[in-house]
């Protein structure tokens, strides 16, 4: 038997070193192929990089608290509108994002007919109502799948889920699949202490077992696309992840002080620094969740007390601090949760799940900020000018993002699906 | 060796033809006519039968959660008679020394539906998940019939809390679901576990894809109003210890206990009443008072009679099996939702009924099926038969599917002893911090939850570097590696070894090859090796799919 073991040179680059793992066979040349270090100009490739991050609101926020006031009305609720630096009026309690609303538009007539959080969670994060049949792709692998041909240099996942689940790669496969890390940005097992020999030659054994059974399990080339088959490539991300430097972008800790003061000490506060250091490394998707917005009583405390402050804080700091690193121009900023809440008030004090009428907000990235788009009735029940939808919300942030609305992909059954569920453009929200 | 002689065995009962095995229960031949006719409807050939160390490893998974021991394999291949799989289930369902695992396993798996893997989790959670836990595992160690744990699960009164004056753990179920939002959360879980009717949307409208009308909603809603869950402090502190859930008289909304009705609104605004009505449209007495009605009581009563929970259990239970239900999602039994195969649906229906709700029973023929014997081989003669791509399943292949958290540590544990020593606490309190690591919630008052064991990078990430590897391929004394070097003579039979215990298979050629270079490539040094190959296989898909 001849010596199939090559050493790797010490610290070069590993990346892409699994990916040329196909069994025992290519490990001969394994080890040749690293010396192609990609010593990338990063300031070319930075240059028309597209990013979008999601700030997603689980639980169903209270739009009518938050965007769309109706001082007066019975529905109104407590809270007074103040004036932005746009043309929208918010909740009094948000002052600090008041101060970045030229970056960011309200879209007022959001109309979709989904309640239940499940459901809105599945359709606002894939422009589908759930189907027993198939499983629909969420925005983040969307995006991500479309994007990250444009950046070869990515060698950590091109989705990341700050905080939460979010939805996952439906039929893309779980190589899209949303990376979930917590918002302090440190990832477990993340090292092996191995030497890197000894490592890649683990991995040939194991690239081994696993191909061979790929092949007692299916044939052909839907082989690759069997759960068998999926594993594979997940195996081969996280080899490519475990061996960057890239992975520093989620030490947030690293950032100064004040920075951090700034985004504020919460999980969501750190979880949107960790998001623009995410944008900064190249990642094309990154979501960020702030839950406990299922407000069904007592709402307006819970509010005043600690979700308001909580997203004033580290919302205008992102918005402010992409703005200032010359990032928001080509990184959208999307805030949104599965539903709005009842515009009536219930006998608790709270107000329960609504979609007829809400609102979401979005800016960045060839997406116009400072409007005020779309208008509710007196009492906030009924949209009054054309009512938006999750399909086209999604297809005026793909716009936005360079992404061609003409994307279509073929789901497993043959089913062609157009890119953002075929949803129109929001005319008035794009640059 | 002995294992030699093991993997010979092994390979000789693959080639061997066995008869049919003789007095299968009539239940399995009723299922098998069934889905071979769908076989010939659609013109396909199933896969061929999986052989016999891959169907033991599969029933050792999915019966008590974890793979089979190098032994316990051997035992099974070497039996010659023509009826070793009706005795290997019999063995696992009804031998003593698996009790315990059988009962733990499936209240895992029943503690998981019941209250969420993070039941039990936050600091003001009003569920007790050992509680809850304790009582699954009496109920499927006595092999409880499945409605009368149905039953006590919906009545149940008494305190969350093991060791607490008046502990009743079947509790845990609703302590969380009904103080808030008028118990809707009681409402939505109960009628979506057991009977299989999706409610949620109904709450606040008629939903348009569910025949279920909001007045249905609040009809079974008013079975839980007399019902709440009390906090019980740490004496001296605003710290819950543990909660008692309690009935107690309801007045109604219009304050009147003799004529206790709720009101709900409709989206236009207007109010309506609403009594304990159920699905069937059968009504109990309109008293609050807890001595006149007993709503729960009523209630359990009522869904001991439904059809629909004994078709929900039939749903449930086949899907843990096969990989999937006859409707997708498994707890959507409603109208518009048409299962796969509605004939052997209603007949095993009808089927647990007759045999008292035996869940043991039920398990006997699924496992004995002969969709259940199938393997994994996916071919172009049932090409169609491709659930993943939103095809009705056909189940004439086993559909691979990945391993729980819960049974891949499990496995991990008792492949290689990779565990904390110490008492059942103990170890089950590492478990549960374990487990704990892929749990993610929703921010939702629901509870909703996912885990981040999804094949995902995070759960890869886990076994490569996690602190169970480690220790699982550690090469401490008594160690398994160590034990491995111990008990076989030669490096083949040790690389042997590690196949078997980790993928119920001896190596190929390939994979003896591959070993060999890494020995040499480790200057001969064999645990380190072994070390080495055991990471790849308990890393690889062959070790964490269920197939």
């Amino acid at each position: 038997m001849s010596q199939l073991w090559m050493p790797t040179p010490n610290g070069m680059s590993r990346r892409h070193f699994a990916t040329h793992l196909a069994g025992s066979a290519a490990m001969a040349s394994t080890a040749l192929s690293f010396g192609g270090a990609i010593a990338a100009n990063a300031d070319e490739l930075r240059k028309n990089r597209k990013s979008a991050i999601l700030l997603w609101m689980g639980g169903g926020p209270s739009t009518i608290d938050l965007w769309d006031l109706k001082p007066g009305a019975a529905t109104g609720g407590p809270f007074r509108p103040i004036s932005s630096s746009g043309e929208a009026q918010i909740s009094e309690h948000l002052p600090l994002v008041a101060q970045q609303m030229h970056h960011l538009s309200v879209v007022r007539s959001m109309s979709t007919r989904e309640a239940d959080h499940n459901r809105g969670r599945y359709y606002m994060h894939t422009g589908y109502v759930p189907n027993p049949n198939i499983e629909h792709p969420g925005y983040g692998s969307v995006v991500a799948h479309e994007l990250f041909e444009q950046r070869p240099e990515l060698q950590i996942p091109p989705f990341v889920s700050v905080g939460g689940a979010s939805v996952g790669p439906g039929f893309l496969g779980m190589a899209w699949a949303p990376f979930s890390v917590s918002s302090n940005g440190r990832i477990r097992n993340l090292d092996m202490r191995l030497d890197d020999t000894r490592l890649m030659q683990r991995v040939a054994a194991l690239d081994l077992i696993e191909s061979n059974f790929v092949k007692r399990t299916r044939s052909g080339p839907a082989a690759a696309g069997s759960p068998a088959g999926e594993h594979q490539k997940v195996l081969r991300k996280t080899l490519d992840l475990m061996t960057s430097d890239q992975m520093k972008a989620f030490k947030v800790e690293q950032e100064p002080d004040e920075v951090k003061e700034r985004y504020g000490t919460s999980g969501f506060g750190q979880g949107c620094l960790l998001a623009r250091r995410l944008v900064e490394a190249g990642v094309p998707f990154i979501e960020v969740d702030l839950g406990g917005w299922d407000n069904h009583s007592g709402i307006f405390d819970i509010l005043v007390d600690r979700k308001l402050p909580e997203l004033d804080q580290a919302m205008s700091a992102l918005v402010e601090d992409l703005a200032q690193r010359e990032l928001l121009q080509d990184t959208a900023v999307i805030w949104m949760g599965e539903f709005g809440r009842t515009p009536r008030i219930n006998q608790g004090a709270g107000r329960d799940h609504w979609a007829r009428s809400w609102s979401v907000v979005a800016g960045g990235a060839g997406l116009k900020g400072g409007l005020a788009i779309g208008e509710t009735s007196r009492d906030g029940t009924e949209v009054e000018t054309e009512p938006y939808s999750s399909e086209d919300l999604m297809a005026t942030v793909c716009k936005g993002l360079g992404i061609s609305l003409d994307t279509t992909y073929t789901s497993k059954n043959g089913r062609p699906m157009k890119i953002a569920g075929g949803g129109k453009v929001i005319r008035e929200l794009l640059a | 060796m002995r294992l030699f002689t093991a993997c010979s065995i092994i390979v000789a009962c693959c080639s061997l033809a066995r008869t049919a095995p003789p007095d299968n229960p009539i239940q399995v031949s009723e299922i098998n006519a069934i889905i071979e006719q769908q076989w010939r409807d659609y013109e396909i050939r199933p896969a061929p039968e999986a052989d016999d160390s891959t169907w033991c490893r599969r029933v050792y998974l999915d019966v008590i959660g974890r793979i089979p021991s190098l032994d316990e394999l051997t035992e099974f291949v070497r039996d010659r008679s023509a009826d070793k799989r009706q005795r290997l289930i019999d063995r696992l369902l009804d031998d003593d020394r698996y009790a315990e695992e059988y009962a733990g396993h499936w209240a895992t798996v029943w503690s998981n539906i019941l209250i969420g893997r993070s039941g039990g989790q936050q600091r003001n959670s009003l569920t007790d998940h050992d509680g809850m836990m304790k009582y699954l595992r009496d109920s499927f160690a006595a092999n409880k019939p499945y409605n009368q744990m149905v039953y006590e699960l919906v009545t149940a009164e008494g305190t969350t809390k093991p060791g607490t004056e008046g502990f009743n753990g079947a509790t845990n179920f609703l302590a969380d679901k009904v103080n808030s939002e008028d118990g809707v959360l009681a409402t939505s879980s109960t009628s979506r576990i057991f009977l299989g009717l999706q409610v949620q949307c109904t709450q606040c409208h008629n939903h348009p894809f569910n025949q279920w009308k909001q007045q249905r909603f609040w009809d079974f809603n008013a079975f839980f109003r007399q019902t709440r869950a009390l906090r019980r402090y740490v004496s001296g502190t605003r710290d819950i210890a543990f909660a008692e859930l309690v009935n107690e008289d309801f007045a109604g909304q219009a304050r009147d206990p003799s004529d206790a009705m709720i009101f709900y609104e409709l989206r236009n605004g207007l109010v309506k009443s609403a009594y304990p009505v159920f699905i069937d449209d059968t009504a109990i007495g309109v008293s609050g008072y807890v001595s006149d009605v007993n709503r729960r009581e009523e209630l359990g009563r009522l869904m001991m009679d439904s059809p629909y929970l004994d078709k929900m259990m039939v749903n449930r239970f086949w899907a843990h099996f096969l990989g999937h239900a006859f409707t997708k999602p498994v707890d959507d039994l409603g109208p518009h939702n048409v299962p796969s195969h509605p004939v052997l649906l209603d007949y095993l229906a009808g089927e647990v009924r007759k045999h008292s709700h035996d869940v043991k029973q039920l398990i006997r023929w699924i496992v004995l099926s002969r969709p259940y014997q199938l393997s994994a081989r996916h071919t172009a003669s049932n090409e169609v038969d491709d659930p993943s791509i939103g095809e009705t399943p056909k189940f004439s292949h086993f559909y691979l599917r990945q391993m729980t958290a819960e049974q891949l540590y499990q496995s991990l544990v008792a492949a290689s002893g990779a565990t904390a020593a110490g008492s059942y606490e103990r170890q089950e309190q590492e478990r549960r911090k374990w487990l704990q690591q892929f749990v993610v919630a929703f921010g939702t008052d629901e509870g909703d939850e996912a885990t981040t064991f999804n094949g995902s990078i995070p759960q890869a990430l886990m076994l490569f570097n996690g602190d169970l590897t480690k220790e699982a391929i550690s090469d401490r004394d008594g160690g398994f590696i160590k034990r491995v070097i111990a008990d076989r003579k030669s490096s083949r039979d040790r690389v042997s070894h590690l196949f078997l215990a980790g993928l119920s298979r001896t190596p190929s050629r390939d994979e003896l090859n591959i070993a060999a270079q890494l020995l040499a490539a480790r200057g001969g040094d064999e645990v380190s090796m072994l070390q080495d190959m055991w990471w790849a296989i308990i890393n690889s898909n062959e070790f964490i799919l269920q197939h």
